[in-house]
């Protein structure tokens, strides 16, 4: 109740109806995500209210989920990498004329799996977080140190590259001032480095001027294929929900299960989702032909995930992706402290923006079934006119952050670090986990050797932090097991 | 087989190792354990190493293997690379002539010269945008942009 008595106020229900409508139209656009949105946005967050601002960035976040389907049925072109599976059967109900029916079914797999995702943070953050308060020092290293394990090994083909991407994260997270001794580290005598580098300026540069850069490289703007007309039937049909009555389901609990994990991501739960409806289906020979499953199953399941993924982002501090590491950030800068004490000494932001999730879903419902030949529009802006708008944005972001130029230019700097990143395979989601855990996890290191005196035994000594160091090995050890290696690649590969 | 070269992966590899250089000679310069525990030198040192035999690992893993057949289309990087040029010429001209200016003068370049649009609509995109930016951002919300010899 406390919840939508903070999420029923006008201001936040506004910025939740913001968020959810920019998180479509930016899962709509093919080439700009939701990680280079919130991360452009975030600076412009810093003059609202925290839970206005929480509400809105993790508006956008589910509300791409739902316009990424939009595009891979219309257009066999998915708006975010969770919708690729979508394409499979979406696009092919669009060609049979059921382009309605399979926008109107993927809506609402994404409303029952996203509200489904919602209660299971509602549900396990809470006692999670209890769980978590029974931590010390070398659990929290280890914990941060498995969830850039998982990152690394879910984050490319290479997980070398992936581990190399993860240090410099870490090397950029160490540059400035060293708290414990007061030493300047990695400043190259530039005093506006001794405060650090800005996890802002990073973000938008790796995200949102690298996909500008990457977006640019076309000659010609990209040919928007023409939006179908005719999706007046919209709802589909009472068959349709039967067919889909398992598929409901199965988005919902592998989504929110995979979300849970870090690295995994909506990718991989939209895929498992899919695979998993495929091996019980009856029918299954048809998948990929436009069956109506093949269209719930994914839609559902990367919207659950959204909740899964806010579960050990909230209660441990550990963001799992590169969207939940800029969410980490944001509610850093606000001044918050994500991890076991955050749901306890913030129920309001917490449980506001949990009953915000109810509303924003049934938002994109309402929104999602109408308005989706308008929202479909937005893929006709021109890209000469957007492209120079998302840098400008970026530039705002970065100089109202910190009123630096110096930070505008390390802006470039980090822009073309990120397009090179691209063009040579090296992931960016374990740089920027590295960047956003390199602090926390340097401190964690320190005092759990400060209780020791030195003696790195207490990493193993301790059942937990043995346990959660032994897995991140195994999975650091895994390109050594061949057969188990090339599951992973294969898995990356589909 | 004839051992041919990753020359990406090489290169990169190479770069990284040189980083990792870095890092080690500067943490070695750094308490790595004091009386209270470790100082600044002991996290970095030991991300410096495991980097350096990293990219020890991509340079010599990259000699070995099979040159991939993907052509390098140096064009698409060239244009992307032109607007990264752009982008830092219109940054570095924020001090002396303003966001509203620097910003226009970029979103002409990317519509007239990567996009081709006629030199009138890009002129008017330019002109539309920079004044979109200026209304929204310091006059309706009060977020301040850098301004330079014009004021603005």
């Amino acid at each position: 109740m406390q919840g939508f008595a903070v999420a029923l106020q006008p201001a936040n229900l506004l910025w939740c109806l913001v968020g959810v409508v920019l998180g479509t139209v930016v899962g709509i656009m093919p080439g700009l995500g939701p990680p280079a949105t919130i991360a452009m946005l975030l600076p412009l967050t810093f003059l609202m209210n925290p839970a206005g601002a929480m509400i809105m960035l993790a508006g956008i976040y589910y509300g791409a989920k739902y316009g990424g389907s939009t595009t891979s049925i219309l257009l066999n072109v998915p708006g975010e990498s969770a919708s690729v599976v979508t394409c499979l059967d979406g696009y092919q109900m669009a060609r049979q004329g059921r382009a309605g029916a399979a926008l109107g079914i993927a809506a609402i797999a994404s409303f029952i799996a996203g509200t489904v995702g919602v209660l299971g943070l509602m549900l396990v953050a809470p006692p999670l977080a209890k769980v978590a308060l029974s931590f010390s020092s070398p659990e929290y290293f280890a914990l941060m140190a498995l969830g850039l394990a998982m990152v690394v090994l879910l984050a490319g083909r290479s997980m070398v590259k992936a581990l190399l991407a993860m240090l410099a994260g870490l090397w950029i997270a160490g540059i400035g001032t060293d708290l414990f001794s007061t030493t300047s580290r990695f400043t190259f005598g530039r005093m506006e480095l001794l405060s650090g580098v800005d996890f802002v300026v990073v973000a938008i540069g790796v995200f949102a001027i690298a996909e500008v850069l990457a977006n640019m490289e076309a000659r010609e703007e990209t040919r928007l294929l023409p939006v179908p007309k005719g999706l007046r039937n919209l709802l589909p049909t009472v068959q349709d929900l039967k067919d889909c009555r398992f598929a409901f389901a199965n988005g919902s609990v592998v989504g929110f299960l995979i979300g849970v994990l870090p690295g995994a991501g909506s990718t991989i739960a939209s895929f498992i989702s899919y695979g998993l409806e495929k091996a019980v289906s009856r029918r299954r020979e048809r998948f990929g032909t436009g069956v109506v499953e093949g269209v719930a199953a994914p839609e559902g399941a990367n919207n659950s995930e959204t909740g899964g993924a806010l579960v050990p982002l909230l209660t441990l501090g550990i963001p799992g992706s590169g969207t939940t590491a800029v969410l980490l950030a944001a509610l850093v800068l606000w001044g918050f402290k994500p991890g076991p004490l955050f749901i306890p000494e913030n129920p309001a932001l917490f449980w506001g923006l949990v009953a915000s999730m109810y509303i924003g879903n049934v938002m994109l419902l309402i929104l999602n079934l109408p308005l989706v030949p308008a929202f479909a529009q937005v893929l006709r802006a021109p890209a000469f006119v957007l492209y120079p708008v998302i840098l400008g944005i970026s530039i705002v972001g970065v100089y109202s952050a910190s009123g630096s130029l110096f930070d505008v230019a390390l802006l470039a700097a980090f822009g073309l670090l990120g397009y090179v990143m691209r063009k040579l395979d090296y992931p960016a989601a374990p740089l920027i986990l590295g960047l956003v855990l390199g602090g926390a996890m340097e401190r964690a290191l320190r005092q759990s050797l400060m209780m020791s005196e030195g003696s790195l035994s207490i990493l193993v000594a301790r059942p937990i932090s043995a346990v959660m160091l032994s897995l991140a090995l195994l999975i650091l050890l895994i390109p050594l097991f061949t057969k188990v290696n090339a599951w992973r690649l294969r898995a990356l590969d589909s | 087989m004839a051992r041919k070269f990753g020359a990406a992966d090489f290169y990169s590899g190479l770069v990284l190792a040189a980083l990792a250089t870095y890092i080690i000679v500067q943490a070695r310069q750094w308490e790595y354990l004091g009386p209270d525990g470790p100082g600044p030198g002991f996290f970095p040192l030991w991300y410096g190493i495991a980097m350096a035999a990293l990219s020890g690992v991509l340079v010599l893993s990259s000699a070995w293997r099979e040159k991939s057949a993907e052509r390098v289309e140096w064009q698409k990087i060239g244009r992307a690379l032109a607007v990264w040029f752009a982008l830092a010429v219109s940054v570095a001209a924020l001090k002396p002539l303003g966001f509203v200016a620097s910003f226009a003068a970029l979103t002409f370049f990317i519509a007239a010269v990567m996009y081709r649009r006629p030199l009138a609509l890009a002129a008017a995109v330019a002109a539309a945008s920079a004044a979109a930016f200026y209304v929204l951002f310091p006059l309706a919300l009060g977020v301040p942009l850098p301004a330079g010899v014009f004021g603005f």
